[in-house]
């Protein structure tokens, strides 16, 4: 199974919406898994990158973590795709960028409704916030999208199926939308 | 308000197209544009409210907020930096207790940077309320803060202190020509309008703006062009940075440019014309009236000139801060009292201009040319410079050089001859035709003047070898951005993209890809822009792209990518209310390999 | 008649027709955003860029003349359109998935037409305003293009409501009233420069989300199928 391609996937600032859409592939996903293999990846809890062929970001980069994460696909992955309308613009994460980081953190754990114990969490453990929500290609270089929220199976399949049999990967316009 | 509101309309006729006029007497009696003149102008003309507040926000000297009472606003041109700005604004904002960008808390004084002021052989320089002021030294600034800590009224601050100099070191064929007051004129009329307007297409004349359309075509397109009413347009908004001979000739040779323009009045069957006097030259606009007045009084000018039954008349317009004005239509929308957005085209001025009236809109230079052919002829003037471009070119330069000013030389001069004329030496290039023109380097100064190799409005900036390349094209092309009007996509948006993407490579955070990616933005907007600031916006970047590779090359990174913001300064505010600063609290730039 | 020639195709047009007229005539669909037969042209989105006789111009402001030969539908030309449909996106702040006029929307069509995959040039996360005073409308300045049709739309209603303002990138929609709210201004839902918005900037309240995903305008059809009224949302 040496020669089979090797595939990471993560979501960074998303709602692994993206990955539930892949999963939708449902029946496909079994002649597919003839042809791949899956490292890092939620659906096989490997929790570093190996070497891989593709990776697959959901999601944009709204903490210090999601950096990582991606530079450690970016390290290891030949193609890197943004995957959804998240990791492509920031979607709907980046809507806070209007609302200056202060507030948020204000409204979130010191002067919101319900809260109790008020304090901005200040353990090294938990990632800290940036200033904005930045889409993924603002961060590393990124060599194909899939814009979607989510993309549809039928836009992984496709996507997936080109390179696998060696084509540029090309999406028809049934495939592309950006909601 | 009211009566102040009513009393300035009244001098304007109560007529919507001064609207400028009006708005830069309110901003000059409130420091601002205060709502409530919104509302009574807005009342009293009939324009809607929109359509003031549109053109408050367009316009650099015009604002809603508060500017302090004495609005200092600072020459950022590349020649002012050059000639030690940044130490003279840093002694300014400490000797005034104001930073730069900000109003002083007693409301006294506000300083700010601005676009080139005009006053590039003589800076740094700053407009205080409007007036210019050159040479600034930190002896000046302490004369100009003690005046300014006294509440003294600008206008009578010392008159050394308001000086502007000509600087004439090279006078040619129009700054040594004599033309007796009303001379052209009557040699005009002596001869026949329409001959007259043959000797114009003899003399080859060219618009000395920089674009060089042919200015004897375009009186006759308007001439042929059915209309009751037809204008004559002096674009007097010389805003290209390192441009200030329209300066001079408007200071010097004001009777020359307005014998041109009645001339031209004549022909084209005009009997109003108007003079777009660039804001920064607020200094030249009471010595513009008295010529006028003058010449009123002399019989050049108003009814029946020359008891020959030519009725003509000027009537001057400040402009308020907007480089693109000096593009003709949107020079004339904004003679219209509304933003300056370049109109679609065609219709072009010369057949829809001012009041969709058939107009024709020329240069200072164009205009004082067009006087002294109309006396000396056509042959007189073709004598001089090339095959294509006839005549002589009178030349703004600034930057290193000994004798920074005017130079008036037949086209063909080559730059070479220009550079020995000025005094300058250990030359790194010549910004030729100011940034939306070209930039040449030391291999080229064999090129010459002229609209066949390199073409000008007057702009002639200068660098030695201890210029950067870099910092030079990021004024410029900061400028551009600062300067668009913002109607298309390509130019509203792209120059902001170049903008960021220049200083990423500029400040070393580029990659190939990067300098790649800067060539097909400047690309783009060079090919789909609207109108001339957005094709030639890119100019600085391409024309240096083209000559130092190698210089890019050396700013760019050897990776892959870099990210275009800073990652840990995104960082700061989570890390300032958390209280961290622990080694997961900050981030690398690139990536650790 | 006479003639022009788009992309080799012979076109027919009427003295005084721009080169967009004479197209969507034909059925020859040339890429925009801030035209609509409706209104005279304005010529700032510039996505309607064609190459006339071998100079780039803008279709939609541009006079047909006999002979002229046109290249419209090339591989450089649309490139340079998915460009200038991508400053438009990250100019401003364009969340599709949120967007009750996704699938219905313009800006979306074109960038599907264009087979605009991604954003290409880093965001700028404008901080533009939202104004939900009035009963029956909605103002989302995140959403503007500067295309100018409600402000022509609502000059030709009679009661210019709108009109843009600032310069430059600092450009935008500003309201006529006191308040500078839509609220306290003269528009009426039956406006037609409250129906005119190609983005999801002008909404009326209250009809978003009827139409099932799948069933929007521009789900499975691309823009450049369409007649002239349907491109424009009729």
């Amino acid at each position: 199974m040496a020669n089979k391609v090797r595939i990471a996937t993560t979501s960074l600032a998303g709602c692994f919406g993206c990955h539930m859409s892949f999963l939708d592939l449902d029946e496909r996903l079994v002649p597919l898994a003839e042809l791949v293999e899956f490292n890092r990846s939620p659906i096989t809890d490997i929790k570093h990158c190996a070497p891989c062929d593709i990776g697959l970001i959901e999601g944009g980069v709204c903490n210090a973590e999601n950096v990582h994460v991606l530079r450690e696909f970016r390290q290891n992955c030949k193609i890197l795709v943004a995957v959804g309308a998240c990791a492509i613009n920031g979607g709907l994460p980046a809507m806070r960028n209007s609302v200056p980081l202060e507030e948020c953190l204000r409204e979130a754990y010191l002067d919101g409704i319900g809260v109790e114990n008020p304090m901005i969490p200040n353990d090294p453990e938990l990632p800290l916030l940036l200033n904005q929500v930045h889409p993924i290609h603002e961060v590393v270089k990124i060599d194909y999208s899939l814009p979607g929220c989510p993309p549809s199976a039928d836009v992984f399949w496709k996507f997936l199926t080109d390179l696998l049999e060696g084509r540029e990967p090309g999406l028809d316009y049934d495939l592309v939308h950006y909601d | 308000m009211e009566s102040f509101i009513n009393h300035t309309l009244k001098k304007y006729q109560d007529c919507a197209t001064p609207l400028l006029m009006v708005l830069r007497e309110v901003q000059a009696q409130y420091f601002h544009i205060p709502k409530l003149a919104v509302d009574l102008i807005s009342q009293q003309l009939g324009v809607s409210r929109t359509q003031i507040i549109a053109v408050v926000e367009f316009y650099s000297f015009l604002s809603f907020e508060s500017r302090g009472h004495y609005d200092i606003l600072l020459s950022d041109s590349i020649t002012d930096i050059m000639l030690g700005k940044q130490d003279v604004a840093d002694y300014l904002c400490q000797k005034l207790h104001t930073p730069l960008g900000t109003v002083r808390a007693d409301r006294l004084v506000s300083i700010d940077n601005t676009s080139c002021t005009g006053l590039c052989d003589q800076g740094p320089a700053a407009l205080v309320n409007g007036h210019a002021i050159a040479y600034l030294t930190p002896e000046r600034i302490d004369r100009m803060v003690a005046a300014i800590e006294h509440n003294i009224s600008v206008s009578d601050w010392d008159s050394d202190l308001l000086a502007v100099d000509d600087n004439i070191h090279q006078a040619g064929l129009l700054l040594t020509a004599e033309l007796a007051h009303g001379a052209a004129l009557q040699a005009a009329l002596q001869r026949g309008l329409t001959e007259t307007l043959d000797e114009i297409k003899t003399a080859g004349l060219r618009g000395r703006g920089g674009a060089g359309f042919t200015t004897a075509m375009k009186w006759q397109f308007c001439r042929d062009t059915e209309a009751s009413q037809r204008y004559v347009v002096c674009n007097a908004d010389e805003g290209e940075p390192g441009t200030f001979k329209d300066r001079v000739l408007l200071n010097s040779y004001a009777h020359e440019l307005i014998e041109g323009m009645t001339l031209c009045g004549a022909i084209i069957g005009a009997t109003q014309g108007f003079i777009y006097l660039r804001g920064e030259y607020l200094h030249l606009y009471e010595p513009l009236l008295a010529v006028l007045a003058q010449r009123r009084s002399a019989g050049l000018l108003g009814d029946n000139i020359l008891d020959q039954g030519l009725d003509f008349d000027i009537t001057i317009q400040l402009g308020l801060g907007a480089y693109i004005c000096g593009e003709e239509s949107a020079l004339i929308e904004s003679l219209e009292g509304k933003r300056g957005i370049p109109r679609n085209r065609p219709p072009y001025p010369v057949t829809s201009g001012y009041l969709n009236k058939p107009t024709v809109v020329n240069n200072v230079e164009t205009f004082v040319a067009a006087a002294h052919i109309a006396l000396q002829g056509g042959a007189w003037f073709a004598a001089h410079g090339t095959e294509q471009s006839t005549g002589t070119k009178i030349l703004s330069i600034s930057g290193d050089c000994a004798k920074a000013g005017i130079y008036e030389y037949p086209f063909g001069t080559s730059i070479r001859q220009i550079l020995n004329d000025c005094g300058a030496d250990d030359v790194l290039g010549v910004q030729v035709g100011g940034p939306s023109g070209t930039f040449i380097c030391d291999t080229e100064f064999d090129r010459v003047l002229g609209f066949e190799d390199l073409a000008t409005g007057g702009s002639f900036i200068i660098f030695n070898t201890s210029r950067s390349i870099f910092d030079i094209v990021q004024n410029f092309t900061h400028f551009f951005a600062h300067e668009s009007c913002g109607f298309c996509t390509p130019c509203r948006v792209g120059t902001s993209l170049l903008k960021k993407q220049f200083d990423k490579i500029c400040t070393g955070h580029g990659s190939s890809g990067d300098v790649r990616e800067l060539q097909e933005i400047a690309q783009l907007i060079k090919t789909t822009s609207h109108c001339g600031l957005g094709q030639t916006a890119a100019q600085p970047i391409i024309t240096t792209l083209e000559r130092y590779p190698e210089l890019y090359n050396q700013k760019i990174k050897q990776i892959s990518f870099e990210p275009g913001f800073d990652l840990d300064g995104a960082l700061a505010i989570a890390r300032q209310l958390s209280g961290r600063d622990d080694s997961n609290a900050h981030l690398a730039q690139v990536e650790e390999e | 008649m006479s003639h022009i020639t788009i992309d080799g195709q012979v076109v027919p047009f009427e003295e005084g027709q721009t080169i967009i007229e004479a197209a969507t005539a034909a059925g020859v669909y040339i890429p925009h955003l801030c035209h609509n037969p409706e209104y005279a042209p304005h010529g700032s989105c510039k996505l309607c860029t064609v190459n006339v006789n071998g100079r780039n111009a803008t279709a939609c402001t541009f006079p047909a003349v006999e002979g002229q030969t046109v290249c419209n539908n090339t591989e450089e030309l649309n490139f340079d359109r998915k460009r200038l449909t991508q400053m438009l996106f990250v100019e401003g702040n364009h969340f599709c998935p949120s967007c009750e006029k996704s699938g219905n929307c313009e800006l979306q069509a074109v960038g599907y037409h264009l087979n605009m995959l991604d954003n290409h040039y880093p965001h700028f996360f404008a901080l533009r305003d939202l104004d939900s005073s009035h009963p029956d409308l909605l103002l989302d300045r995140n959403r503007c293009i500067f295309c100018n049709l409600c402000v022509r739309a609502s000059h030709a209603d009679g009661k210019d409501v709108f009109a843009i303002a600032g310069r430059g990138i600092n450009k935008h929609l500003i309201v006529n009233s006191a308040s500078g709210n839509l609220g306290d201004s003269d528009i009426n839902v039956d406006d037609r420069a409250a129906h005119i918005c190609p983005t999801g900037a002008i909404l009326v309240k209250g009809t978003a989300f009827k139409v099932p995903i799948g069933q929007r305008r521009y789900d499975h059809h691309d823009i450049c199928d369409m007649s002239a009224g349907e491109q424009h949302g009729e």
